[in-house]
């Protein structure tokens, strides 16, 4: 197995998910951007772990952590947009503009 | 570890595998990112990872496959799916899905993908290895935590109950804080 073929598609995957992030206005697909991103961050590590042939399995053993700290991750992501919903009753990230120092735009008021 | 390495090109049996499995992760992400529909965006995840975890397979990555499979397809994306209803989204087509900055989103992440790729394949163009099948299965890896890493992973379980209590105390709506 070439090394190249897994380290692209895992760095074009990379770059999807910040697409993701700075497009989406729900929050909710923000997360699912941060998933994608942190999946391409997975799959670099178990392929350099194959590569490497690392005696203590470092990058397959830090990709399950990686997974565990992404459970956790979403799970407390997903009790802040519950709060922001119940509150503002909208998670749209454009109009959670309270700690920015500009005005919305006139069409973004409501 | 590049000792007679074969050309990239055409590539080999498992390369192929491996590489219609990232063409299917990579088109399901692009529709995660661009579909008007988010229940759609949530399946097509599903579609992300279980391709990425055949990827794994592929790389001799058995366990991680499999773990894979069960937190992110079982139990991530149905967070994500309990998300979108509590939050009563629009389960229909939905127009305002994107913000107005999307071209200069699509600019970085076209940039941020020149970079890394030309970055990468100039690093790691002529890195290969063959696959030996067995590095990862549950008993290699289980004892490289339970030996090796064992305080991380400790760790690791205390910092999965902060936020579990993290979780439920920002969830529920009786906890006021002090006057």
């Amino acid at each position: 197995m070439h090394v190249v073929y897994p380290v692209v598609v895992s760095a074009l995957l990379f770059s999807i998910g910040v697409y993701g992030v700075l497009a989406r206005r729900n929050a909710i697909l923000v997360l699912m951007s941060v998933e994608l991103m942190l999946n391409a961050v997975n799959l670099n590590l178990v392929v350099f772990d194959v590569w490497l042939k690392d005696r203590l399995h470092s990058g397959q053993v830090l990709t399950l952590f990686v997974i565990v700290i992404a459970a956790a991750e979403v799970g407390l992501g997903l009790a802040i947009v519950l709060a922001l919903f119940r509150n503002r009753r909208s998670i749209d990230v454009d109009r959670l503009r309270d700690l920015s120092e500009r005005d919305a735009p006139a069409e973004d008021r409501s | 570890m590049t000792s007679e390495a074969p050309g990239l090109w055409p590539p080999s049996g498992p390369e192929i595998v491996f590489l219609l499995l990232g063409l299917v992760a990579l088109g399901s992400a692009l529709m995660v990112v661009t579909t008007r529909q988010l229940v759609h965006a949530a399946l097509w995840l599903v579609v992300c990872f279980g391709a990425l975890a055949g990827g794994y397979l592929v790389l001799t990555a058995e366990f991680v496959a499999w773990v894979q499979v069960l937190i992110y397809v079982g139990a991530i994306v149905v967070l994500l799916l309990f998300g979108i209803m509590l939050t009563r989204a629009p389960i229909g087509r939905s127009a305002d899905l994107d913000s107005g900055n999307r071209w200069a989103a699509g600019l970085v992440a076209v940039s941020t993908a020149a970079l890394l790729v030309s970055v990468v394949v100039a690093g790691f163009g002529a890195a290969y290895t063959p696959l030996e099948p067995g590095r990862g299965s549950a008993e290699e890896l289980g004892s490289s935590i339970f030996r090796t890493w064992v305080l991380p992973f400790e760790a690791l379980s205390v910092l999965l109950l902060a936020a579990l209590i993290g979780a439920i105390v920002l969830s529920r709506t009786d906890i006021k804080g002090r006057e």
